[in-house]
């Protein structure tokens, strides 16, 4: 049997008032006719914790769209698990925080565009900065721990210390640094958001200076750029180990991007439980462990560290799920990532942002 | 190495708990799941921000033999790295 996951990623919704071009949620959102009721997602935190679940991230689109939002975190609280919300702040007045904390929310995770609210804005594609600015003030005035998340491209890497100083005047505990992975919406503005050589370089230091520098007060999180590395990253920690999203439909998916692969056969909670997917569906067991792999993976010592690196990159770069992710240096793909980033790095003409939306 | 004088306190955001799926005491919090062995159940018990180390070392004393305040210490500050709790004086 496989070991049990930790985490629950349930993205309530796909509505969300900002529309990023680097979204993780799939370029065919969800409408909300197609959304799970209360009832379901009360039966999923009830199966995902007799699986093992111990942390559910209430994330979407944006979650605090769904009215039921309060209902379920009390659940989840409840059922003992650490109850994560995810949000951009938009909708997040004193009085509803203040009774999410009440009813069990433990964490926040605030995302942030940018900067400076002009940054911000455009990025997000609508005036969300003043409101995030207040949302991290209600947070911390609950006494709930804050987590600035800031995912990063070619439009705000230059701005890496400002973004450190700005979290730490919002007063995050933790500041999550991502560099932008492409998948859904990220990958149709690929062009628009790969960052240079340079900038990457010289964000580096100063990401690390401040890591320093805040030991103890911010701790900071980088996630790096993966086109850039010789390795791929460790995505999810290997597939169906440790973690299952639930997507706002009721999808199970073992990562959420996970419908980039068409082929895989997703199952929903409405027709299996958590548990039979976990153990037993072929869409988990497709990559889970080694057993899978080709080489160079299955004879690469790093298949330990790396397991592979990501599904979903492999089967968008080379249309083969069970290829080695292609930014993998040993990858007989490598040289279509090479190509990407020589074309699409600079471009003579900068391309304009598809923001999110629902089709 | 962590001064047996230093006073360790669960940081703001972590959770206790006691897991019945994986029959073992848990801590949570934002980065991810500490499932903890008996020992180190005992002592991120007492991190209650009024014992030091020491203290800690000695009352755990009278549970088990052979405890020793340095693997206190020892794992007061691997705890710490993983911030789950937090260190005064």
């Amino acid at each position: 049997m496989a070991e049990a996951p930790f985490g629950l990623l349930a993205e309530l919704t796909h509505r969300c008032p900002l529309q990023c071009g680097y979204c993780s949620n799939p370029v065919e959102l969800v409408r909300r006719d197609a959304e799970l009721p209360t009832e379901d997602w009360l039966r999923v935190f009830d199966q995902a914790r007799s699986l093992g679940v111990l942390q559910v991230h209430l994330s979407g689109g944006e979650p605090l769209l769904r009215p039921d939002l309060p209902e379920l975190v009390a659940h989840a609280n409840s059922l003992g698990c650490y109850v994560n919300l995810v949000t951009s702040g938009v909708g997040l007045s004193r009085d509803r925080l203040h009774d999410l904390a009440g009813r069990g929310v433990d964490h926040v995770q605030l995302s942030l565009q940018d900067a400076t609210k002009a940054g911000n804005d455009r990025i997000a594609g609508i005036k969300a900065f003043d409101r995030k600015v207040e949302a991290a003030a209600l947070i911390r005035a609950e006494g709930l721990p804050l987590t600035v998340n800031t995912v990063l491209h070619r439009q705000n890497l230059d701005n890496v210390a400002g973004i450190i100083a700005l979290a730490e005047r919002l007063g995050a505990e933790r500041l999550e640094l991502a560099n932008t992975q492409y998948y859904g919406w990220a990958l149709r503005n690929r062009a628009a958001l790969l960052p240079t050589r340079d900038q990457l370089a010289a964000a580096g230091p100063v990401v690390a200076a401040a890591q320093e520098r805040l030991r103890g007060v911010m701790e900071i999180v980088y996630v790096i750029a993966d086109y850039h590395e010789a390795h791929p990253k460790p995505c999810m920690y290997g597939w169906g180990a440790r973690q299952l999203t639930v997507a706002p439909d009721g999808s199970v998916l073992p990562c959420p991007a996970a419908t980039v692969i068409p082929t895989l056969p997703v199952e929903n909670v409405r027709d299996s439980s958590l548990h039979d997917i976990w153990h037993d569906s072929p869409s988990f067991t497709a990559f889970r462990g080694f057993d899978w792999m080709r080489d160079p993976c299955r004879s690469c010592p790093r298949k330990e560290v790396d397991f592979g690196g990501c599904r979903c990159q492999a089967f968008q770069l080379t249309g083969d799920a069970a290829a080695t992710d292609p930014v993998c240096s040993l990858s007989p793909h490598r040289s279509t990532v090479d190509l990407i980033l020589a074309t699409e790095v600079a471009p003579a003409v900068e391309p304009a942002v598809a923001m999110r939306r629902m089709s | 190495m962590l001064a047996l004088g230093a006073v360790p306190r669960i940081r703001r955001g972590v959770k206790r708990g006691y897991d019945q799926i994986r029959s073992a005491h848990v801590v949570l919090f934002p980065e991810g799941v500490l499932v903890l062995n008996e020992t180190a159940a005992s002592v991120v018990a007492l991190c209650d921000g009024v014992r030091s180390v020491g203290d800690i070392a000695l009352a755990l004393g009278d549970e088990y033999a052979g405890v020793e305040p340095a693997d206190v210490a020892e794992l007061v500050a691997r705890l710490v790295d993983r911030r789950v709790v937090d260190v005064d004086g």
